[in-house]
């Protein structure tokens, strides 16, 4: 298991937003959080990301407590995109994709900013300066730098991405996703990868985690986890589900009022966690 | 003039232009002012072949210090700027915005205004060095405790650190005044003079007390650069890319700190450097910081040799204080570029 989390807790300025998780990551697999705003997933992934100090739990990366590894070792295997970077300055988006390499001479890392500025479609903006661009432009550049982090890596890859698809077009979504994908069937990557979008959730992942006021409500299979009623529950959204032949679930919104059972279930009263959450993957 | 795609200056080009007009101020700078000497009389002065006393002694008892402590505080004040930009994520960031500048005059203007009460007993004490090592003190003294302020739990808040810098801007600000309002006319004009700057008195004594700390800072900076250049993305991913945010934040204030309170100490306020020399050099040559510090340093050295140049010519065989001509030059010019470029 690449990446194992149990009882994990983190709190910002006193209030826990997210308690009691559990789960773990293989390498190879592509998991999506999803769940609604303010449910804890930025939270969960800057936990991750050594943003914010984990209260309770234990977080095991590579068989090592993750708070024994140096910065400059995890630097190498784990790369995190936030889901909001601003450059205010004048570099070029060539640039922008080199700051993700190492020291190294321009020689070495020209390959590899070469190849992945092909992968997400940005060549013909390398030279253009990152402020001018726009949102979904920018959003790409900077998975671009994030990818080239650990291009080069032998050791297993984690990968963390924030919301790394809301601001692009929906052709570049489906490019990207499917180019996690394969980052994760061909090279072994582990991606978690937070996310709204359901269908693109269920169309891509290997497996879903459904969080909840911070807690895990639900994960497994996408047709596991994109249910009428669950959907219900937890996003108060009424919604009918197609399966489709292709193997993965296709969620409908219903135009219809919002689920009256749908009343925000307070922490004290919040259902015991669901045992697909405890379930190794 | 060469420009890439992205509109900006070659770098190779650039920097030998920069170096060029390093060589022609520096020329400028020892051969004009009140007793004038040739090229020939400097080259003769440096190799021995001239046996000219008074042109001897205004080269290198005059105007060669008053160059070498220009060039270093010029280069300090700019890649300072340079620093805190990164930092602050903000390209109007100042060496004057974390209190510095602030600190440094308070301690100073003390000194002229209560050297004869209060703080007799530092003056007879510290002689002649009195002014500036107070300066120095009450410099980096500010941006210590600016940064004490900012600092929770481990770790450094900017914009706490911004935010103290304003009120101990403030608060320095009225003491200042404060002091102002009590001092006597001889004291006033003196103290009037140092918030505007000079390079007038430089001795080879000054270079000395503040060479080894704007040296230090001017070696230091550079070693910044790769973090500094992730402080452009945001804060956040510092830590991602595997850099120790919180020490390149310490090692950034304090070189800055050190650096500007050295300066400052020897030749006053001195504004404007610090913010548009690293904002010229980023339009022109990029953003990335292994380019814009040294640029800085040799763009920010030039600039304030010019404008003493420019200081001394002006109303010769008086001299306009050189924060004045700072002002006057980089205003204008600033708001001229704020026209012409899109501002990011």
């Amino acid at each position: 298991m690449l990446l194992q989390v149990d009882g994990l807790g983190v709190s910002l300025s006193g209030k826990p937003i997210v308690r009691d998780l559990g789960f773990q990551l293989d390498a190879g697999e592509l998991l999506v959080v999803l769940g609604p705003n303010g449910a804890g997933k930025s939270t969960l992934l800057k936990g991750l990301a050594g943003e914010h100090k984990m209260g309770a739990g234990q977080v095991t990366f590579a068989g090592r407590p993750l708070k024994n590894w140096s910065n400059k070792k995890l630097a190498q295997q784990r790369a995190v995109m936030p889901q909001r970077v601003e450059v205010n300055f004048p570099l070029t988006v060539e640039e922008i994709v080199r700051l993700g390499r190492p020291a190294e001479p321009l020689s070495k890392s020209a390959g590899i900013l070469e190849e992945l500025m092909t992968l997400l479609d940005i060549t013909h903006l390398r030279h253009r300066l990152a402020p001018g661009l726009s949102g979904g432009e920018q959003q790409r550049v900077q998975l671009a730098r994030v990818l080239a982090q650990i291009w080069d890596t032998q050791e297993p890859v984690l990968l963390l991405l924030d919301e790394c698809t809301s601001a692009l077009d929906p052709a570049h979504q489906q490019q990207v996703f499917s180019l996690l994908r394969q980052l994760a069937k061909r090279r072994g990557f582990a991606v978690l990868a937070v996310a709204h979008d359901l269908n693109l959730a269920a169309r891509f992942a290997d497996r879903l985690l459904l969080l909840h006021q911070g807690q895990c409500h639900i994960a497994g299979q996408p047709s596991d986890v994109l249910t009428e009623s669950v959907l219900a529950e937890v996003y108060g959204l009424s919604a009918r589900i197609l399966e489709l032949e292709e193997g993965y679930p296709l969620v409908i919104p219903r135009d219809d009022e919002p689920v009256s059972a749908y009343a925000g279930p307070s922490f004290s009263t919040v259902a015991p966690v669901n045992p697909s959450c405890r379930q190794a993957s | 003039m060469v420009t890439d795609a992205s509109g900006r200056l070659a770098r190779g080009p650039a920097l030998l232009m920069i170096m060029a007009a390093a060589l022609a101020v520096s020329l400028v700078s020892v051969t004009s002012g009140a007793y004038p000497l040739s090229t020939g009389d400097i080259l003769g002065v440096l190799v021995g072949s001239l046996e000219d006393e008074v042109a001897t002694m205004v080269l290198m008892d005059v105007r060669l210090p008053r160059l070498v402590l220009g060039f270093l505080v010029g280069a300090v004040l700019a890649v300072s700027g340079a620093l805190l930009q990164g930092l602050f994520r903000n390209p109007l960031a100042d060496p004057g915005l974390i209190g510095v500048s602030a600190g440094a005059s308070l301690a100073a203007i003390a000194v002229i205004v209560l050297g004869g009460t209060w703080l007799g007993g530092w003056v007879d004490l510290a002689g002649a060095w009195a002014l500036p090592i107070a300066a120095f003190i009450g410099g980096s003294g500010t941006v210590f405790l600016a940064w004490r302020i900012a600092r929770r739990a481990g770790q450094t808040s900017v914009a706490t650190l911004l935010l103290a810098g304003i009120a101990i801007n403030a608060i320095a600000g009225a003491g200042t005044g404060l002091l102002t309002f009590y001092s006597s006319d001889e004291e006033l004009r003196s103290l009037t003079f140092w918030t505007m700057g000079s390079l007038g008195h430089a001795a080879w004594d000054d270079v000395a007390m503040a060479a080894p700390w704007l040296l230090l800072a001017l070696c230091a900076a550079p070693f910044l650069a790769r973090p500094l250049d992730a402080f452009l993305l945001g804060e956040q991913v510092v830590g991602h890319l595997g850099y120790n945010t919180d020490w390149t934040k310490r090692a950034a204030i304090l070189i800055a700190g050190l650096g500007v309170g050295a300066a400052v100490a020897v030749s006053g306020l001195i504004g404007f450097v610090g913010l548009v020399v690293p904002h010229l050099v980023r339009h022109t040559l990029g953003a990335g910081h292994r380019v814009v510090i040294p640029a800085s340093a040799l763009a920010g050295g030039t600039l304030l040799v010019g404008a003493d140049c420019l200081a001394r010519v002006v109303v010769a065989p008086a001299e306009l204080p050189i924060g004045l001509m700072m002002a006057l030059i980089g205003g204008p010019f600033f708001l001229l570029l704020l026209m012409r470029t899109r501002v990011v």
